[in-house]
């Protein structure tokens, strides 16, 4: 029929843009990955190398669901407000989430090295009243710190959208139905907020476990994360082979992870919830 | 407890944007250490309107966000119509085609673009300088489209169907029924994704990174050259400007936005 | 009648293999009102889709004005539709949605200003032109989307179930509305709907459909008279429908009696669906009928009982305006024209048997109404 003939037509230069600019870069990722960077012959290498950076890829595995939890517990509640809040309020409350998301993180990581550094604000501060200085910077605490900065609002904004659509009638059916506050929110609330859990966690897990400026600025030299390691292959190290075949694990990783978190909840609209 | 969490939110909000006044605290400062509050000036801003190398990044960072949302804005809408007539079962893997850069990390999208940038321009063409701006525009076009597609699809399915139906009934060919009915009807849709793919672009550092050569660099890769030594002060004026751009362009979308909200209530009020 | 305006033959439309359409034929005169009635699923709004140009038809042609119009867009149709849900324009207002097509056709300023203002005036919402779609009732919302199709001048106007959204009085009013209007403008009317009251009130034609067929093509009077099978009887009002055997020409025999009908033209001895109307029934003293049995349940209508008698096992349903208690047994009488014969066909058996009425039926119904949620 006309119709379905218009549709294809109107898509597919999308389609194909997306073939040649989305898919197919994944796949000469596999190819480097699997070359030799001198002789650009097929090797085994690169792969088999891959065990010497397991620990950085431990390390952000598990700096990234910390921060992820953390997130959720304080994004939670501010989500939950925010969902309880006038129409107006809420718009404007949820742009105020939104804000940071669209200034330089880089920036405001620096920020965050000024104000935890040994002679930084905090510390400057701390000083002034007479207490002493604190070892803040350079530390695992100040890159999950970093982490949960950069990432909250990516937890905030799918757990509003999700918390905002819960019917009320349905929290008055379970108190009716003899729910105590608490119950009601264990057992009606909570599983209802579950596709913004899994989409949030998603949202913050995924970059977290891929930077590679947070942990440079705020961790210490020896807190190395695969981000890191990623960006040192391809822009200091000249091994654009080692550091494909990183982002391929990465990527591999990054995927099962999702597909475990999203496991929790049947749910398959991640990503569509922010927008 | 109602209370209580009222003092939360307030406090993480406070968390969400110390670090910003930190910066924007710093751009009036007289001394150069962030630290250190020395004295009050405006210095830092003239020095941002004096600086042509600054003024040049930040021209190059407009240039690429404009024109990459535009592109992404215009070639989105339509391949959304497009999408939204096929078939479920065609729909599904253009949907999840759409998907991965949303769910790649950005770090993976980089430095793929880069390798296949790399692996044409090389390999192929036999080209020293395979990244150049054409390979940044396109980067920026092909995460822009995911969002411009995921704001406008909704539109899409929220229309009546039978509208761009009693279009041609009344006379429409199919493309002026699309510029009479159907475009005013997804504009909200089409404006946000713009706006959003705008500030995406704008603040995109990661996979410019990657994907950027020597001779056309964006100001948030520029920004991370300079944090490896000792930043200016001019960035942090540099830095309160933005803010108060995409803050304004945030206020419009949210007052468009809201103009749109009550335009539906009142709809489903009197259906 | 005048002349044939459009024809439709052998009309077949598939969608994913299943049979919508089941080789239409169908013609359709000038400035005739006819209508398209069935059950949901019937094929009626695809056939009505087909005319306006909206589907392409499997198999078989669609000819307007002694042209096959098979491959002509909608757009360029002399046809006009009003959608289901009107399908009005949100972002403009009432006098645009109603110039939407003329200006399209770019015609001159006045020339829109005029035909559309007199459009105004025809439905009656003269000084409305500026409001906003969204401010107006459902009633109103309606009116414009007629008068959106008609400004056009169409030879045809499709109307696919405009009054389903509207409440029971406003419907009323719409449809002496629409008939008034059809007879002023003298244009074509084609309408859909699965409401046989509406069906019958409006229309010259009714084209009775069910599963992509067309049962019965005619006059509502002879539809509703005489309908050609039991779908066609119990879709329309309310029918008894027993199994019996045509001895000769007006001779019928069920329930064990002899009947004599106004009916001819069978086969000897061929087995018949015997419709009798439940308005159509005399109540007698029993020992006065034809047939003797007891009232099981008693509904008052408002106008009439709703009553249920069985007889030998079969239970009728019969109104009447005098009431007969529940367990009390009367007799009734049936005259010759009250009686209706049918050739047996595939709906046989389906319909007319009234013995799973009262509680149980309205249950059903309730059934049916959540399921709409």
């Amino acid at each position: 029929m006309k119709k379905r003939n218009n549709s294809i037509l109107l898509s597919t230069p999308y389609i194909l843009w997306m073939l040649v600019f989305t898919l197919i870069p994944l796949g000469v990722v596999g190819y480097y990955a699997l070359t030799d960077v001198d002789t650009g012959r097929f090797t085994w290498e690169n792969v088999q190398n891959l065990v010497l950076y397991l620990p950085a890829f431990w390390r952000s595995i598990l700096y990234s669901l910390v921060s992820s939890l953390i997130c959720l517990v304080i994004g939670y509640p501010v989500a939950y407000f925010i969902a309880h809040r006038k129409p107006v309020t809420q718009k404007f409350l949820y742009m105020l989430v939104m804000l940071p998301m669209c200034m330089s993180f880089l920036l405001r990581t620096l920020a965050w090295v000024g104000l935890l550094q040994d002679t930084g604000i905090i510390n400057n501060f701390l000083d002034g009243i007479g207490l002493s200085r604190l070892p803040l910077i350079r530390t695992p605490a100040a890159v999950i710190l970093g982490m949960v900065y950069n990432y909250l609002p990516y937890m905030i904004l799918p757990l509003y959208s999700t918390i905002v659509k819960i019917d009320g009638r349905l929290i008055e059916a379970a108190e009716d139905l003899g729910c105590t506050p608490v119950q009601t929110f264990t057992k009606v609330v909570l599983p209802l907020s579950m596709p913004g859990i899994l989409s949030g966690m998603t949202m913050v897990f995924v970059p977290a476990v891929s930077t590679f400026y947070i942990s440079q600025k705020l961790g210490s030299t020896d807190v190395v994360l695969i981000g890191d390691i990623i960006e040192r292959f391809f822009k200091q190290g000249n091994n654009a082979n080692m550091g494909a075949a990183l982002s391929l694990l990465l990527m591999i990783l990054v995927f099962v992870c999702t597909g475990i978190i999203n496991r929790f909840g049947g749910t398959d609209e991640e990503g569509a919830v922010i927008v | 407890m109602k209370h209580l969490n009222r003092i939360f939110t307030i406090l993480i909000f406070i968390f969400l944007y110390i670090p910003m006044a930190v910066l924007v605290v710093a751009s009036f400062n007289v001394g150069k250490d962030i630290t250190d509050f020395e004295g009050f000036t405006l210095m830092q801003y003239v020095e941002v309107f004096r600086d042509r190398s600054l003024l040049t990044l930040l021209g190059n960072s407009l240039i690429i966000s404009i024109l990459a949302s535009a592109i992404a804005t215009v070639f989105g809408t339509v391949a959304a119509v497009g999408i939204s007539g096929l078939s479920p079962r065609l729909r599904k893997p253009v949907m999840a085609l759409t998907n991965i850069p949303m769910t790649n990390p950005d770090i993976v999208t980089g430095v793929s673009l880069s390798l296949l940038f790399v692996f044409i321009g090389s390999q192929m063409l036999g080209q020293r300088n395979a990244l150049t701006f054409w390979t940044l525009l396109i980067a920026h076009i092909t995460f822009n489209l995911p969002y411009v597609i995921l704001n406008v699809m909704p539109k899409l399915h929220q229309m009546d169907r039978s509208l761009t139906e009693a279009a041609m009934d009344l006379g429409c060919t199919p493309l002026q029924s699309f510029f009479k009915v159907t475009l005013p009807e997804i504009m909200p849709g089409v404006i946000s994704g713009a706006i959003m793919a705008f500030t995406m672009s704008l603040d995109d550092f990661v996979i410019s990174y990657f994907v950027t050569g020597l001779d056309f660099i964006t100001l948030p890769v520029e920004i991370y050259n300079y944090t490896k030594k000792q930043i200016q002060p001019k960035i942090y004026a540099m830095f309160t400007m933005l803010f108060l751009l995409i803050f304004v362009l945030m206020v419009v979308m949210n007052l468009l936005q809201l103009k749109n909200d009550k335009k539906q209530a009142k709809r489903g009020g009197a259906a | 009648m005048s002349k044939e305006l459009i024809r439709l033959r052998d009309l077949t439309m598939e969608f994913d293999g299943e049979r919508i359409l089941d080789a239409i034929n169908l013609y359709i005169n000038d400035h005739e009102f006819l209508t398209l009635l069935g059950p949901s699923g019937c094929g009626k709004t695809t056939t009505l889709r087909i005319i306006g140009g909206f589907l392409t038809p499997t198999a078989g042609t669609v000819t307007f004005d002694g042209k096959v119009i098979n491959d002509v867009p909608p757009y360029q149709r002399q046809i006009n539709t009003v959608f289901q849900r009107y399908a009005l324009f949100p972002h403009l207002n009432v006098f645009d949605n109603i110039a939407f097509g003329l200006r399209v056709a770019k015609l001159p300023k006045e020339e829109i200003n005029e035909r559309v203002n007199q459009m105004l005036e025809i439905v009656s919402l003269k000084g409305y032109g500026h409001r906003s779609i969204s401010s107006l009732s459902g009633g109103q919302q309606q009116r414009v989307a007629i008068a959106r199709a008609l400004v056009n001048r169409p030879k045809v106007l499709l109307l696919d179930e405009p009054l389903g959204a509207l409440d029971l009085r406003l419907r009323k009013d719409m449809q002496n509305e629409l008939k008034r209007i059809q007879q002023a403008m003298g244009i074509t009317f084609i309408y859909v709907t699965h409401d046989q009251e509406e069906a019958l009130s409006m229309s010259d034609t009714v084209v009775v459909m069910d599963k992509g067929r067309i049962q019965q093509i005619g006059k509502p009077e002879d539809i509703y008279n005489e309908p050609k099978n039991a779908f066609v009887a119990d879709f329309i009002g309310e029918s008894n429908i027993l199994d019996g055997v045509m001895l000769s020409d007006y001779k019928v025999k069920f329930f064990g009696r002899t009947f004599t009908c106004v009916d001819k033209g069978f086969e000897p001895d061929e087995p018949v669906d015997v419709v009798i109307r439940p308005e159509d029934i005399d109540i007698v003293a029993p020992e006065e009928g034809h047939l003797v049995g007891t009232v099981t349940s008693v509904t008052f209508k408002g106008l009439n009982y709703d009553i249920i008698v069985e007889f030998k096992g079969f239970k009728w349903l019969i109104q009447t305006t005098d009431f007969h208690g529940v367990g009390a047994t009367i007799g009734i009488r049936l005259n010759p024209e009250d009686i209706h014969i049918m050739h047996k066909s595939e709906y046989s058996g389906m319909f007319g048997d009234y013995s799973s009425y009262s509680a149980e039926y309205d249950e059903l119904a309730e059934d049916a109404d959540e399921e709409e949620e």
